[in-house]
């Protein structure tokens, strides 16, 4: 289980995060959505101690982050940020291979090529192993990033926006993995996801964030209604029931802050709940 | 039968056939044999014994600041993620400097000639790594920064230090600007032998820091987050690298002077030479590399242009070179 109570952050006078307390249960597929600026990076960055909180404290699998050795962390609790720069020349290979680094040091067993061997296959990443990654395209790095993490083969995996960059095709097959992962290696996954429709086919436990708050949280079939999306998102969104999945249409939607779009007669929504002036952070 | 012979003795190649980075390190220990021996031995006339101290003296200082200085620049750019900034570009021995220059003004030349050159070399070094210390462990502590603003704040340390060290040599005694003067203008013809075997014995320090944080250094080059994930305590881990690189870049700067732009050159290089991401193979890469062009830059300068020419004037010239064209590039991409 991964536990936050009351953490924050902040970055001068702007809150990030505001003081979440939040229980995500172990295994399965558990989604962070909302808009832009919603906190939900910062509050991904924070569970996985890539960022010191300014308050509060959060635990994986009973471990306080930190508190723990990041070393023994990495064995339990993996994450990938959204944009990884890599400076030095690598193969996709020796990248996958770095997910066993917790466990080998730098000095990989027989036993740890093997598990770089699933990874790559779990991934359909075979015939690129040994391409460098500045020769792959965007899509295919991001698939080589996530083999590392699965390489490193911990029961926590936590991953922020893990479809950016990626094409339908891949971007379904990525959620099908991760799915399956959950599934059959009993493995939490946390996913920050933009696409709701994701979120809402995919996932066990939906958590809302608004302006670094937990707006909402609970199943698909809780959250991706029209009237909470519309609190969380700010803009009229249409759910239709498509072959058992929840459907969310948004492409045209209504009451837009600032009224961008649809401006005709009787277009606006009633704005609620949010104030003025927390249009912040993009 | 012999058929099976035959095809074994066509296969028995193919076990030893040498991986890439070793290959190429073979040639550079080549390499650094033949400009060793000739530095040793080309023009060398009369007493012999002489002759082999001397200069054997003379490569042993080489040998000191090509190793500090690459193995300092290989390991500041994997620390902070990045291959178009060293050491020496972020102002590190224009501090150096700074830190000399200001104990001959506050002390005064009388009495910082007076304590024991090993002592002021000490305590110059240990200066240094404090401030060196706290200055870049802010800049390079928290998450990463734009690349952009680091080179800017780096060039503007660089003058800052700079500038502060040339005012201070204004208004102190023409008498002990002399002697710092003195301290200064070092160069391999005009070193303190005094300072080797204590700079030896320092950068051997640090390099066993180094050593016994090495399984590191592969991942501390994926980036922060990606380091942080995998286990590596970052904060500890960035705060040696950054000490191992002070002391280094002291003991390189107090020996020669400051070089900015040759841990650059030499970095780079070996990472386009050896094609591979492992520390295992670029270190000693870039450490022969800086063998090679400062032995061998040596050698050209004292049989060719006869000492008309300084070493440093060339290193920079084409380390110059490297850093504009790194610098394209990188906006290019």
């Amino acid at each position: 289980m991964i536990e936050t109570q009351g953490i924050t952050k902040a970055y001068d006078k702007t809150v990030v995060v505001d003081n979440v307390t939040l229980q995500i249960p172990a295994g399965g597929v558990t989604s962070i959505i909302g808009p832009n600026g919603a906190g939900k990076s910062t509050l991904l960055s924070m569970v996985s101690r890539l960022l010191p909180m300014d308050r509060g404290r959060a635990r994986v699998a009973g471990l306080d982050v930190s508190a723990t050795p990041s070393d023994a962390l990495a064995r339990r609790l993996s994450i990938l940020r959204q944009d990884n720069h890599i400076g030095s020349r690598l193969t996709v290979r020796d990248l996958v291979a770095f997910g066993r680094y917790p466990y080998s040091k730098g000095r990989p067993t027989p036993e740890d090529m093997g598990h770089v061997r699933t990874a790559l296959g779990y991934l359909n990443l075979g015939s690129l192993a040994d391409r460098f990654l500045d020769e792959l395209s965007g899509g295919q790095r991001q698939r080589a990033f996530v083999a590392m993490v699965l390489c490193q083969d911990t029961d926590y995996v936590l991953l922020d926006e893990p479809l950016n960059n990626l094409d339908m095709k891949h971007a379904v097959t990525m959620m099908q993995l991760l799915r399956r992962t959950a599934d059959e290696l009993g493995k939490t996954i946390v996913l920050v996801l933009h696409d709701i429709n994701f979120a809402s086919c995919y996932s066990d436990y939906i958590i809302a964030m608004k302006d670094g708050q937990v707006a909402f949280q609970g199943s698909p079939r809780e959250i991706i209604r029209p009237e909470i999306l519309r609190r969380v998102y700010d803009i009229d969104i249409a759910v239709h029931d498509m072959d058992g999945n929840r459907i969310a249409v948004y492409y045209s939607a209504n009451g837009l802050v600032n009224g961008a779009a649809g401006g005709a007669a009787g277009g606006h929504a009633p704005r609620e709940i949010i104030p003025a002036g927390n249009d912040r952070v993009h | 039968m012999s058929l099976e012979i035959a095809s074994r003795i066509v296969a028995a190649p193919r076990t030893v056939v040498l991986s890439r980075p070793l290959k190429r390190m073979l040639i550079l220990g080549v390499l650094v044999a033949i400009v060793v021996v000739l530095f040793m031995t080309l023009n060398a006339r009369g007493n012999w014994g002489f002759v082999l101290r001397f200069r054997g003296v003379k490569i042993a200082a080489m040998a000191l600041v090509a190793y500090a200085i690459a193995v300092s620049t290989v390991l500041f750019q994997t620390a902070s993620n990045n291959r178009i900034l060293s050491p020496s570009i972020m102002g590190f021995d224009a501090l150096y400097v700074l830190i000399q220059t200001m104990l001959i003004f506050v002390l005064g030349a009388q009495r910082a000639v007076a304590i024991h050159p090993q002592v002021r070399f000490l305590a110059e070094v240990f200066i240094m790594v404090a401030f060196a210390g706290l200055l870049y462990r802010w800049l390079f502590g928290k998450s990463r920064r734009s690349l952009h603003l680091l080179i800017l704040v780096g060039i503007i340390f660089g003058v800052l230090f700079r500038s502060a060290t040339s005012m201070m040599q204004r208004m102190i005694d023409p008498n002990e600007f002399s002697v710092l003067q003195d301290l200064l203008f070092a160069s391999f013809n005009s070193f303190d032998r005094q300072l080797l075997l204590l700079s030896a014995l320092l950068i051997g320090g640090a390099s066993l820091a180094a050593w016994r944080i090495a399984h590191t250094f592969d991942v501390l080059a994926l980036g922060r987050e990606t380091a942080i994930n995998l286990g590596v305590d970052y904060q500890r881990t960035v705060s040696v690298i950054l000490v191992v690189v002070t002391i280094m870049v002291a003991v390189s700067t107090a020996l020669v002077g400051p070089v900015t732009f040759f841990g650059l050159l030499v970095a780079n290089l070996a990472y386009l030479l050896i094609g591979t991401h492992k520390h295992r193979w670029i270190l000693p890469c870039a450490v022969a590399l800086a063998l090679i062009f400062l032995i061998g830059g040596q050698l050209i300068v004292e049989r060719i242009f006869a000492f008309n020419t300084s070493l440093s004037i060339i290193v920079e010239f084409f380390g110059g070179i490297m850093f504009i064209v790194l610098l394209i590039r990188g906006i290019a991409r």
